[in-house]
């Protein structure tokens, strides 16, 4: 099929080797790829700060640019919900409640699209490290992904997945990040105490949004741990 | 900012900072959190059970009026006095009226939040009656001068050590730091009080509307004696504690002590419907109900906001809570704290004074997945935030969002965006961990990523367009 | 002119400020179309399950008394349990003790040899406080989570089934319910609509775990909690 990507803001700057690994994987398993130029954003930072108005005026172009495609795919459970779960409700109500159902309909988070749509767990990926994965919220709670990323990585050749004792916020939460910094470090921090206990090399999980905010802390703590993007893990014998 | 904002934002500094405080809340979370899930799993169908539950409350909640005038019906005809507060304050008024129509002097008191909301004590003491908390936690925190921690475990932030030397200071009995000797230490002071006080003030778990019965739920039996021994009892409970059916107690009953304990069900659950009746042994001969709204009906309103009132005070959101653990009880500086907190004292006591409660969290929902009766409590969260950016935007965010959408929409102004962004990171390290970096706020902590030598969309446009 | 009633304007106020704010529907929880009221069985599907026959209900309320540190003991007749007071009497050196009437509490009292302070007419606080045991009959055991249920008409009053450190219940086998739902019909049944003054589901001996999670007995109410079943 005709995949259209929607690539969060900061996988475009700052991770965009999670956007190619996504598709390679995707032109592997044969289908076509198509991503549009613009927006960069799908408006969660205005939204969750309460400012409604203007992540509207952002959303509507995003929907724009999706109404059109076959199936939306996204490297991202948090970009994911917001398109998927808050776009019908940022617009009911409005002119276009219906296009985002629509499009809310046709969305999928990267690692839901492989397993539950295309019924994919074995892309032939070889990563021999041990490693724990991390639900970032939205992906578990908003979007009810806990499964697949597990079946993808137990198709992985040498991987061992070792989980941490509990579930828990790493503590990004967008802009609570860095309206409340000390509570947001002190849950990093919670992350990483969990993370280290499992004697894992990598911390794997579908957020790099998590992912920024944790590696943040272990660049700056010196910690011994690696983050790594569930896309990456699976391209990495592409 | 407002005063409490400004109060919080110091109190979660020196917590969050405070290893030793944050390591005492999770240990003892960890420990319910065995509990729970070993009683959960007991139940033949959890999510089955919250359904139910969730349905029942609904059905109290929006039936509202219906109940209330049910539930008053049959306290009244078994000689119970109703009193209806809409404030606080008269509820205040109306319970230090009663008691100084009885002429009490002494007050046991059992555990009631309610009774913390309106700030009952303080009133009462201002009246001249000397009143004791009972509940153990209750009893060691009102030693100390300090609020409850946790709205059912008001001392969980306590050493023994420090339990000690607040009954040494303030009992000037304290044999060691045993828990069964310093609890013994207050069994003993206790128990002549619940003997010779003139009056017994509870609160409620439940109002059982169809049969006019308050439940109320605890385990060390202090609430028992409090309505059993004195000669006045005075009930103070929230309008919303409704449910239709003395029936749906077999449901509430094990549910609230699982989530809210960790326990199959609590020690005492104890329904009172009336003074002492004839032909009974004892029990008060004057029975009064104070029923408070508080701008509970405010709540009610707010028809999105409105499942908030099905709450039945468990506590399970906050020990579920990653920025309860971590700030713990006291930063919220507020009766109730943690996500229920958060959505109830915006509406409780005002949004411009205490919306940054809502702001301090990440929105992770592990509140709402706790909870019995599924309250969209995360969800509320965020309507309270939109209502806050509504009533008083912030003018720079406001901007800042206004500005960010055509430059995220425009694949020109986006380049621009990420082009500027290289040669700002270049500078950054001129101003990095000083006042003056922008960034401050994260990388006072952290360390932030470079931006790529090449961007997706620049590698998209490169190779496949 | 008619005098205006304080009470009854705070109840009207409150009462229409719900009607107003009622009438703009709210969302039923969990995506739910209906929300009817849950029947008994209903309720008895979701809670713990209790097996069908009253060697089960025995089983699991022993269980249960044990995990919560009550001490319960089946005992084959009147004349064993007689047997059975007398021992606790002299484990526990009794010097006096509280009871009410009952068909059950005569019997034993009588026996006891030990004066026995009965409730029912009215008593001196000060002198309940000075006994060592309550002995009290109930309106049921419930299986389901090892509990006694008692009321202020059936069990001696409100005081006497927590005030005495140590709390004797004397039940019938016919008594025990499998669980919750039960005995809430048991409660509805027996009094409807003349409910005593207070009801109380008892569970375990008293107990707080407010210093450092550190489970105490004793904190309030009775440290012993003895349930006897003939």
């Amino acid at each position: 099929m005709t995949v259209t990507l929607f690539i969060p803001c900061y996988i475009d700057l700052f991770y965009p080797r999670v956007g190619m690994a996504m598709v390679r994987i995707l032109e592997k398993l044969g289908h076509k790829i198509v991503c549009p130029e613009s927006p960069a954003c799908c408006g969660q930072p205005a939204f969750n700060t309460g400012y409604w108005d203007e992540s509207r005026a952002l959303a509507v172009k995003v929907l724009d640019q999706l109404k059109d495609a076959e199936v939306v795919v996204i490297p991202s459970g948090s970009c994911g919900a917001m398109i998927k779960v808050f776009y019908p409700v940022l617009f009911a109500g409005s002119p276009q409640e219906t296009l985002a159902k629509e499009v809310s309909g046709k969305c999928y988070e990267f690692a839901q699209f492989l397993v539950d749509k295309l019924g994919v767990t074995d892309l032939g990926a070889k990563f021999p490290h041990r490693v724990t994965y991390h639900d970032g919220c939205h992906s578990l709670r908003e979007m009810n992904i806990y499964e697949a990323p597990r079946k993808l990585l137990q198709h992985v050749a040498g991987l061992e997945l070792v989980e941490m004792r509990q579930i828990v916020c790493c503590g990004f939460g967008g802009t609570f990040s860095a309206k409340f910094p000390a509570i947001s470090t002190a849950m990093g921090e919670v992350k990483c105490d969990l993370a280290a206990e499992t004697n894992a090399e990598y911390i794997v999980s579908s957020d790099s949004s998590c992912l920024m905010h944790i590696q943040g802390l272990i660049d700056r703590q010196r910690r011994k741990l690696k983050t790594i993007h569930l896309a990456e893990v699976l391209a990495s014998d592409l | 900012m407002s005063t409490a904002a400004a109060k919080f934002k110091k109190d979660v500094r020196r917590v969050t900072a405070d290893l030793h405080h944050r390591r005492i809340i999770n240990t003892a979370l960890d420990g319910y959190a065995v509990k729970r899930d070993q009683k959960k799993s007991l139940f033949q169908d959890w999510a089955g059970a919250r359904r139910l539950a969730a349905a029942t409350k609904y059905e109290a909640i929006n039936g509202l009026d219906r109940c209330l005038e049910q539930f008053v019906r049959g306290l009244e005809a078994r000689g119970a006095k109703v009193h209806w507060a809409s404030t606080g304050q008269q509820a205040c008024e109306i319970i230090v009226d009663i008691l100084k129509r009885r002429n009490a002097r002494s007050v046991v008191k059992s555990k009631a939040m309610t009774a913390e909301e309106i700030h009952l004590n303080a009133a009462l003491e201002r009246a001249g009656l000397d009143v004791v908390e009972t509940d153990l936690g209750e009893f060691i925190v009102q030693l100390r001068d300090e609020p409850p921690y946790h709205i059912v475990f008001p001392a969980m932030h306590l050493t023994r050590g420090e339990i000690q030397e607040t009954f040494r200071k303030r009992l000037g009995d304290a044999p060691s730091d045993n828990p069964e000797e310093l609890t013994m230490v207050a069994r003993r002071v206790l128990r002549q009080k619940y003997i010779q006080a003139d009056a017994g003030i509870t609160g409620a778990n439940f109002a059982v509307a169809d049969v006019g019965l308050i439940s109320l739920t605890e385990n060390e039996g202090n609430a028992r004696l409090t309505g059993a021994l004195p000669k006045t009892m005075i009930t103070l409970v929230g309008i919303e504690k409704v449910i239709p059916r003395l029936e749906d107690l077999a449901l509430f009953l094990p549910m609230l002590a699982t989530v809210g304990a960790g326990q199959l069900i609590s020690g005492y659950n104890t329904l009172y419907g009336g003074p002492r009746q004839p032909g009974e042994p004892d029990g008060p001969e004057e029975y009064h109900v104070v029923l408070l709204d508080n701008n509970r009906t405010r709540l009610l309103a707010d028809a999105e906001k409105r499942d908030t009132l099905h709450c039945i005070r468990c506590g399970s959101c906050l020990n579920v809570c990653p920025i309860f653990r971590n700030i713990g009880g006291h930063s919220y500086g507020t009766t109730y704290c943690g996500p229920i907190g958060a959505v109830l004292t915006p509406v409780l006591k005002g949004l411009e004074e205490w919306k940054h409660l809502p702001y301090a969290s990440s929105l992770c929902g592990a509140c709402t997945e706790a909870c019995p009766v599924a309250i969209d409590l995360h969800h509320h969260l965020l309507e309270h935030r939109r209502a806050a950016a509504s009533a008083k935007p912030s003018w720079w965010q406001k901007l800042a969002f206004k500005l960010f959408a055509p430059v995220a929409a425009s694949k020109l102004l986006w380049a621009l965006v990420t082009k500027s962004g290289r040669i700002g990171q270049k500078l950054h390290p001129i101003v990095l961990g000083t006042r003056l970096d922008p960034a401050y706020v994260w990388t006072h902590t952290r360390d932030l990523p470079p931006i790529a030598k090449t961007t997706f969309k620049e590698w998209w446009r490169r190779t496949r367009s | 002119m008619v005098e205006e009633n304080p009470v009854m304007t705070e109840r009207e106020n409150i009462l229409s400020r719900i009607r107003d704010a009622l009438r703009v529907p709210a969302r039923r929880p969990l995506g739910m179309t209906e929300t009817p009221l849950p029947k008994p069985e209903d309720h008895r599907r979701v809670l713990p399950k209790v097996g069908p026959s009253e060697s089960d209900r025995i089983s699991l309320f022993a269980a249960n008394a044990e995990e919560l540190r009550a001490r319960f003991v089946v005992l084959p007749s009147i004349e064993a349990l007689e047997t059975e007071m007398r021992s606790i009497r002299d484990a526990e050196g009794w010097t006096r003790i509280a009871s009410h009437r009952g068909e059950m509490t005569d019997i034993v009292c009588a026996k006891l040899g030990v004066p026995v302070l009965l409730t029912d007419g009215g008593y001196d606080k000060n002198e309940l406080e000075a006994c060592q045991a309550g002995v009290t009959e109930c309106d049921a055991l419930i299986a389901q989570t090892g509990s006694v249920l008692v009321s202020s008409r059936s069990s001696g009053g409100r005081a006497l089934t927590v005030l005495p450190p140590h709390h004797i219940v004397l039940a019938r086998h016919s008594q025990l319910v499998a669980d919750l739902p039960e005995a809430m019909a048991l409660v509805r049944k027996k009094y409807h609509p003349n409910y005593p003054s207070m009801i109380s589901i008892i569970t375990g001996p008293s107990r707080t775990g407010d210093i450092e999670r550190i489970l105490v007995l004793g904190a309030h109410g009775p440290k012993k909690l003895t349930i006897l079943l003939i």
